[in-house]
């Protein structure tokens, strides 16, 4: 059955991949790679990997296409049509997939657990870690423990994609006189809306912090919560929205988080370990290695929210500004 | 068991109004009829593959979880389809019955 569901969904992800190469409306195409995002998703759930389909459908189905909404809305939905000759490039891609089939015949089975990527450090994450982090969700200790150093890289890797933006586009303005705009009209978007965003903020801090027990963990919180301003912002119109949260707020943010995961490393080397060594943040291993974990989660967390926000305002601010004049 | 066969047949009923939905998304003629479609897919389907769902659990933290999604979208996807269609209205999308009266002007 998990077989013939996963044929399912890998054939209607090769649909969609197709329809996105033939389209040129290029809002079909967003709205299509949002449905690949998902589809992905459930192939990761029916996987087991619900940690990454979650990151998946938060990120992927959910932020990415409102950000790409926001560039089409800078630079109109229609692709270009181009005049280049096809055959160049299909022979060089045919080439170097027929490489890259030949590279995998060469491969070990696809999916067998005795593989080099099963067995090299697998078995001992999931041997040790109950005793040497004891978190009831592994994916999370090795991801914030055993692979701390990955994440403070992939969390850098989020802050330098807000400043490229922040340099590019820069930041909206505050402006008090332009509070009265957002949707007036629509009276049930706004109930629903008012209604809606403390609970996807509450959610956003349970995913935060339960991210040690179950799915969740810092980048999907910093997602969801990103995803509540920029509801607010939909709604009840950009001013208001950097009225509430300021632009340069959230610059401070962006670089407070990678600081404090940064800084728990630093800390880590004050008292005599490892850089993001956690087991000496507290008198007993384990506990330390809990709180390690949690304060990196949280600046994981702030970061991503300030970075995805600050990328969605630098866009929406630019549309106004085309719009306005 | 009792349970069992309910739960079966609220799913099933789910899984029909899914497929009718999606026929109906396709197979409709305008805008709004197929927005009509996809919410029939939001609402009814949903609530009832989750009430199916939810008398398959044993009735704690995964009954009340499931019942969380249910209000959630009870809430959200009715907003969505008002969305899609007042924005439809608002950027002068007209309805079949509306497009019909407009022709009839014009031939008289």
């Amino acid at each position: 059955m998990a077989v013939f569901i996963d044929l399912m969904l890998l054939g209607m992800l090769a649909i969609t991949a197709l329809r996105v190469i033939f389209l040129k409306d290029l809002f079909a195409v967003v709205m299509l790679f949002g449905i690949y995002s998902f589809l992905s998703a459930l192939i990761f759930v029916n996987l087991d990997a619900v940690d990454v389909a979650f990151t998946e459908a938060a990120v992927g189905a959910g932020i990415s296409t409102v950000l790409m909404l926001g560039t089409l809305a800078l630079t109109g939905r229609k692709e270009k049509t181009n005049n280049h000759k096809s055959w160049l490039p299909l022979l060089v891609v045919v080439a170097t997939g027929a490489a890259l089939i030949y590279g995998t015949l060469d491969m070990p089975p696809f999916g067998d657990p005795n593989n080099p990527a099963q067995q090299h450090v697998a078995p001992r994450y999931i041997q040790d870690s109950p005793q040497e982090v004891g978190l009831p969700n592994m994916v999370t200790s090795v991801l914030a423990s055993y692979r701390g150093f990955d994440t403070l890289g992939e969390t850098a890797v989020v802050f330098a994609a807000a400043i490229g933006v922040f340099s590019l586009l820069g930041l909206p303005k505050r402006d008090r006189a332009a509070i009265e705009s957002g949707l007036k009209s629509h009276l049930v978007l706004r109930v629903v809306a008012k209604l809606i965003i403390p609970l996807i903020l509450l959610f956003a801090l349970y995913v935060q912090f339960h991210g040690d027990y179950g799915p969740g963990g810092g980048f999907q919180a910093g997602v969801i919560a990103a995803a509540a301003i920029i509801l607010y912002a939909l709604v009840f119109g950009l001013p208001l929205a950097t009225h509430v949260l300021q632009p340069s707020l959230l610059k401070v943010l962006a670089a407070l988080g990678v600081l404090i995961y940064a800084g728990t490393g630093v800390v880590s080397l004050f008292l005599g370990g490892n850089f993001l060594d956690y087991n000496v943040l507290a008198s007993d291993p384990i506990a330390g290695q809990h709180l390690g974990i949690i304060i990196i989660e949280l600046g994981v967390g702030i970061t991503v929210f300030a970075a995805m926000l600050a990328i969605f305002y630098a866009f929406a601010g630019q549309a106004e500004r085309k719009n306005i004049p | 068991m009792i349970l069992e066969t309910l739960s079966i047949i609220f799913l099933v009923l789910g899984a029909f109004f899914s497929i009718t939905g999606a026929i109906g998304l396709f197979r409709f003629p305008d805008f709004f009829t197929r927005v009509h479609a996809a919410s029939i897919t939001d609402s009814i389907a949903t609530l009832l593959i989750i009430i199916g769902l939810i008398l398959r659990t044993d009735f704690g933290l995964i009954a009340v979880k499931l019942l969380f999604i249910l209000i959630f979208l009870l809430l959200t996807s009715p907003t969505a389809s008002h969305a899609l269609a007042k924005s439809a209205r608002h950027g002068g999308l007209l309805t079949m019955a509306e497009t019909r009266d407009d022709k009839n002007k014009e031939a008289h």
